[in-house]
């Protein structure tokens, strides 16, 4: 057995962790790879490219991204903002699940960088959420305030991660489906994609029932 | 008809548009960029099919392109360009409400309906969906007709569409190109016989014929090099490479597209738990002034753990159904 090869593995965790531009990080791991299990430069070359252009599949998304440009240009990111602010008068759990619930369906459906940190949770989420709170708590502690502020950012993160990979043309659904074809498995991002789906459940129902939890909390402390 | 090849043509010709625009703004690294890759996305099907008839070059001089990529990657900065103003923006978002979200939902929607019904449809004997994967035409169409939707419900000049297309893909710049790459590494990975020199490793220290214990060294495996890298688009190639492929497809017979969806999830649960994914984690304590920078990976641990565990579970019972 030839272990050498194993260092490109090494190359690209090494790069991702220095944090090298990582399109140059993964080329140079590939190169290293090939040349350390003996290949000439010549067929290296060639596998290279063959690999590449068959996984072209995989830039299908920039081909949403005309309608997604002009959507937002005609304000779309505007729009689901106002969308949000109506939600004002909400208690913090369901403002939070219904964010959640939201954003997993919006990702879903493609529309995954409609909210986001800069988008929605500073100008938006997180200032609702605390309003919220001090309807039901009166004034906060500092602490207090700012756990819920994570909350909110984390709320974004597990409704965007647990969405996207349920949209067929998300990279991860192509990626998963262009490294199988590259070891001769032929498989319809349909088939890929829809097993994401009992996970965004579990990933929903398990957030969701924190947020309650952490409301609950913030109750209890408040009284004592 | 529509075969896949056509959209490939489309898309090359939005990415030389890309890279058009930037050579008259004078931004030559990204202009060279999405040229190159234009050149790789036109030239595709002639580059595959000179190298199945034996012809290496068109292939190598891909390579060298594929070089040129990263070359150029170091040297782009995302820059900031120019939207409609934010008064402009809003009064739309107002006059139009919810008739934005139509044209980005035609994309799903259309795609599935291709998915189910497009292989019935013809015109005399002639199938109106030609060679390549269906979900993809599919989705290209429908992107197409989302895209006419767009300009008809914004009443925007058709060029804005690709121009915006263009703002965006800007935007992102070498990002959009990291799935691709790595996919690739995930080709020249298999051919440099990686996979098997991890599984030797990982079969020296784990009993390989329990199922048990490939699972868990997979998922574990993606969530360990998901939080080292802080990405587990990385992840995906190498662990299934070493992991996924010999042991649990190969050896155990493991139906792959489960164990590769459930695999890229877990591999998120270390998304949720690592400051090495500082878009996601650092960055928003960050914006919302927190003192404790990890306070966003704190708020996430308790919904990672537990998740962590259903994946697992999941791969165990629906993968080998």
């Amino acid at each position: 057995m030839n272990y050498w090869p194993l260092l490109g593995v090494a190359i690209v965790v090494i790069g991702f962790v220095l944090r090298y531009n990582p399109v140059v990080v993964v080329v140079a791991a590939g190169i290293a790879s090939g040349l350390l299990a003996g290949k000439p430069p010549g067929e290296l070359l060639a596998l290279l490219g063959e690999s590449f252009v068959s996984n072209r599949a995989l830039l299908m998304f920039a081909f949403t991204l005309p309608t997604i440009g002009l959507l937002e240009r005609a304000g779309l990111r505007e729009h689901a903002c106002a969308w949000i602010e109506r939600f004002h008068s909400l208690t913090l759990s369901r403002l939070l699940i219904i964010y959640l619930a939201a954003r997993q369906l919006l990702s879903m459906v493609g529309l995954i960088d409609i909210a986001g940190h800069a988008q929605t949770v500073r100008p938006l989420l997180a200032p609702m959420a605390k309003s919220a709170a001090e309807r039901t708590q009166g004034t906060m502690r500092r602490e207090d305030m700012q756990r819920i502020d994570a909350l909110a950012a984390a709320t974004d993160n597990v409704g965007r991660f647990f969405g996207e990979d349920v949209f067929l043309a998300f990279g991860a659904v192509l990626l998963i489906q262009g490294f199988y074809a590259q070891n001769g498995i032929v498989l319809e991002p349909m088939q890929i994609a829809l097993w994401a789906l009992p996970t965004a459940i579990a990933a929903f129902v398990i957030h969701a029932i924190r947020i309650v939890v952490f409301q609950r909390r913030l109750a209890r402390n408040d009284h004592a | 008809m529509l075969d896949l090849a056509l959209f490939y043509w489309l898309l090359a010709a939005f990415l030389f548009y890309a890279g058009w625009r930037n050579a008259r703004e004078r931004r030559w690294l990204h202009a060279g960029f999405w040229g190159v890759l234009a050149l790789l996305f036109a030239g595709g099907d002639w580059i595959l099919a000179a190298r199945k008839s034996g012809d290496a070059l068109p292939a190598q001089l891909a390579g060298i392109g594929v070089i040129a990529l990263a070359l150029l990657a170091v040297g782009m900065r995302r820059e900031h360009i120019e939207e409609a103003p934010l008064e402009q923006r809003r009064a739309s978002a107002q006059r139009l409400g919810h008739w934005l979200f139509v044209p980005a939902l035609l994309i799903p929607l259309v795609t599935v309906l291709v998915v189910l019904f497009g292989a019935k449809i013809q015109f005399g004997a002639t199938p109106l969906f030609g060679d390549g994967s269906i979900t993809l035409i599919g989705l290209a169409l429908a992107s197409v007709i989302a895209a006419i939707a767009a300009i008809l419900v914004t009443r925007q000049p058709a060029m804005r569409a690709p121009a915006e297309g263009r703002r965006l893909l800007d935007t992102m710049g070498w990002a959009a190109l990291l799935p691709l790459v790595l996919a690739t590494l995930g080709g020249v990975f298999a051919a440099s016989g990686v996979g098997e020199a991890i599984a030797a490793l990982v079969s020296s220290a784990i009993p390989t014929d329990s199922r048990l214990a490939c699972v868990l060294a997979y998922g574990l495996g993606m969530v360990l090099f998901t939080m080292i890298m802080g990405n587990a688009f990385a992840a995906f190639p190498v662990i299934t490479a070493g992991i996924g492929l010999p042991l649990l497809i190969h050896q155990h017979g493991a139906a792959p597209g489960v164990l590769g969806a459930l695999g890229m999830l877990t591999g998120y649960c270390g998304t949720l738990l690592t400051p090495m994914a500082a878009n996601f984690n650092l960055v928003p304590a960050a914006l919302l002034e927190l003192d404790d920078p990890n306070a966003v990976i704190r708020a996430q641990v308790p919904t990672a753990i537990p998740l962590l565990l259903v994946n697992l579970l999941l791969m165990y019972w629906l993968a080998f159904r």
